[in-house]
């Protein structure tokens, strides 16, 4: 069973919004309805899973619903209709003060503006929510540490926070939701308020964490590139509706309709397209039992200059070029393996474009695909590298 | 054709007659607390010599407002003490320390009910507007006539004309409060208490005492008026001035005022500036 589950969340924003809700069961749109009610629609009929561990991101632009949608969860924004089922239990449905009780022990919640509290030092700011738990003071200031250890910030425990720079500011509300050790984090445009280096210094540290802690993530932000980074899955809102729901790559390369595919169009492809997903299947490659003639027959019919050799197993022994091969023949030499040149350019399918291109630009021969075992698995030829990204209308020369 | 009067002073008439035929008792037992209040309060600092007294102060005023408002308490109090207007002094002091401490009680938790409920500040706002613009005489003659001539209509009129700042500023503070600093204590769960206590007093505590410091203030400007009803102290002081135009003895009892005015001023303006900075 997922971890979280938001089920037909819709959000009125208005004194009636009876009328309205009847209208978003019609399928109705956000504009439609404002037309006809007068009523503002700030989410509408928003259904979504989110697993356990995984960082989910909502992506839109503002006013498209993305922060009321993360305020429904934890109910700092009442939902008009619509299901919250947190570890199978219905958020909506609790009482005030069970309601306290999920937000105290489940959910934590970072700012865009950080919200810290200026009358507290850096240490009574993370120990906050446990103080509101009523936890007694040394267990609380432990538990404090190890969060703002887990930030990054031992030694400024008794600063005051006003004193600190802006990302240093938001690793103290990172540990704050830390601190009471909450499954789920909601993060409202966390880092939006940072500047790019500092922003890309937190979206790493995030990361890093998060492997650590495999907290659920709820990420809410503006920026397709922060998208992209850190989220698993990502839910991209307009006008209050999630109009596509998919991996990083699924949206990119299928864009459900016009209006996400303006907004992934100025993407930098090669930060994003891995060695997976241009590589070729390494359907023609040789074994090295195999001699040097087989080698030269297989690239003649295929119209290749060079093959890959393997193992038997698909581990990878490096290139052989057809003019080696031509030289082996022609002297009558039947061991393929003092030809291997072992010295190729390897990837792994993780690899995104923008570190395959220098490594590919030099080289004479193609790149090899190859999982932590050395097995072969695919093959990038400059062409394809090429063509990948023209496809996709990347430019190298995007964002730095 | 003429339209009638609508009867509204006839009315407050009857009110007040009412009000002192059948609750008679309850203003006694006021009129019982209050001057048993203001008469220890003024006997127990009466009874201190006045050098003791006035190193009391000025320790006060230096832990609180530093050595420099300290040695202007000294001198100011000595001053006091020299042209002879103790006595009178300590009364008025005991009497706004009293109308202060009386309106604060109310002030406060009235200005967090206003902060806290937009119904509440629907109803209290104007109360307040009536309360800071009729003219005191207006309503200490009716505090006469259900209290008597004496120390407690003045000092309830000074609680009634002293209160709104104190109720206004609470709330302004509280209201003031960033947005997603109320929100960021929701999301970890505090309850609406904690989130006072927590969160918005402490954030609102600078503006909260700016209303203190008004209401202190307030407080002793309307000393000179309640000395028309019987109040003594340097009021009463002031008014026999005026009675005998004593140019001189009106003089030296409203610079005492002023002098006061100034003390309390000082120390409460540096409790609500000074709590921002460390």
């Amino acid at each position: 069973m997922s971890k979280l589950i938001v089920k037909d969340m819709v959000k009125i924003f208005g004194k009636d919004p009876s009328k309205a809700l009847e209208l978003t069961k019609q399928g109705l749109s956000k504009n439609e309805i404002h037309e006809k009610t007068g009523q503002t629609v700030g989410v509408l009929n928003a259904s979504f899973e989110v697993e356990a561990g995984e960082t989910f991101v909502v992506m839109g632009l503002s006013g498209s619903g993305k922060s009321t949608l993360l305020r429904l969860l934890n109910r700092l924004i009442e939902p008009t209709s619509g299901e919250v089922i947190l570890d199978g239990e219905d958020v909506t449905k609790a009482s005030q003060e069970e309601l306290r009780e999920i937000r105290r022990r489940k959910l934590g919640m970072v700012f865009q503006r950080f919200a810290l509290f200026p009358h507290r030092t850096v240490l009574e700011n993370a120990a906050f929510g446990l103080e509101i738990q009523g936890e007694d003071e040394s267990e609380r200031q432990e538990k404090a540490m190890k969060a703002l250890d887990l930030v990054g910030l031992i030694g400024w425990e008794n600063s005051q926070v006003n004193q600190l720079s802006g990302g240093m500011q938001q690793r103290v509300g990172l540990a704050r939701a830390l601190a009471s050790d909450p499954d789920v984090l909601l993060m409202d445009e966390a880092f939006s308020a940072l500047d790019p280096l500092i922003r890309k210094d937190m979206q790493d540290e995030l990361l890093d964490i998060q492997s650590k802690m495999n907290k659920t993530i709820i990420f809410v932000t503006h920026d397709l590139d922060e998208a992209l980074r850190i989220g698993d899955r990502i839910a991209l809102m307009k006008d209050g509706e999630v109009v596509q729901l998919g991996t990083p790559e699924e949206i990119l390369t299928n864009p459900a309709n016009d209006y996400v595919e303006r907004f992934v169009e100025d993407v930098d492809m090669s930060k994003v397209l891995t060695a997976e997903g241009i590589m070729k299947k390494p359907d023609v490659t040789v074994t090295t039992k195999d001699g040097p003639r087989y080698a030269l027959r297989l690239m003649r019919s295929k119209g290749l200059s060079s093959i890959f050799v393997t193992t038997k197993d698909k581990k990878l022994k490096g290139i052989v070029t057809a003019d080696c091969c031509v030289d082996a023949v022609v002297n009558d030499k039947n061991d393929i393996n003092s030809l291997i040149i072992p010295d190729i350019p390897k990837v792994t399918p993780e690899t995104n474009l923008h570190d395959i291109i220098p490594k590919i630009a030099d080289a004479k021969y193609p790149a090899a695909v190859v999982d932590e075992d050395d097995k072969l698995l695919g093959v990038i030829v400059r062409g394809a590298l090429l063509a990948g990204m023209m496809k996709k209308g990347g430019e190298e020369d995007g964002i730095a | 054709m003429e339209l009638p009067k609508i009867p509204i002073g006839n009315a407050v008439e009857l009110l007040v007659e009412a009000a002192d035929k059948y609750l008679g008792w309850f203003f006694d037992i006021i009129t019982t607390v209050i001057t048993f209040m203001v008469s220890t309060t003024t006997d127990s600092i009466l009874n201190l010599h006045p050098f003791i007294f006035i190193a009391i102060l000025a320790v006060i005023s230096w832990r609180l407002a530093g050595i420099r408002v300290a040695v202007g308490t000294a001198l100011g109090m000595f001053l006091i003490w020299n042209i002879r207007m103790w006595e009178p002094a300590m009364e008025t002091i005991s009497l706004v320390v009293i109308a202060t401490f009386v309106s604060l009680i109310i002030s406060i938790p009235l200005g967090i009910m206003t902060a806290r409920s937009d119904s509440v500040h629907r109803v209290v706002m104007p109360i307040l507007d009536f309360m800071q613009t009729m003219p005191p005489f207006v309503y200490l003659v009716p505090a006469v006539i259900l209290f008597a001539i004496g120390e407690v209509p003045g000092l309830i009129a000074t609680v009634v004309f002293a209160m709104p700042p104190a109720i206004r500023l609470t709330g302004l503070g509280i209201r003031q409060v960033p947005e997603d600093l109320v929100e960021a204590a929701e999301a970890f769960g505090s309850t609406s208490t904690q989130k006072l206590i927590k969160v918005q007093l402490p954030l609102a505590l600078p503006t909260i005492m700016a209303g203190i410091n008004q209401c202190i203030l307030l407080a002793l400007s309307m000393v000179v008026i309640a000395a028309m009803v019987g109040v003594g102290g340097l009021g009463g002081m002031v008014l026999r001035g005026i009675q005998r135009l004593d140019v001189g003895m009106g003089f030296e009892a409203g610079l005492s005022i002023v002098i006061i005015a100034m003390i309390l001023d000082r120390i409460t303006q540096k409790i609500a500036g000074g709590k921002k900075t460390t």
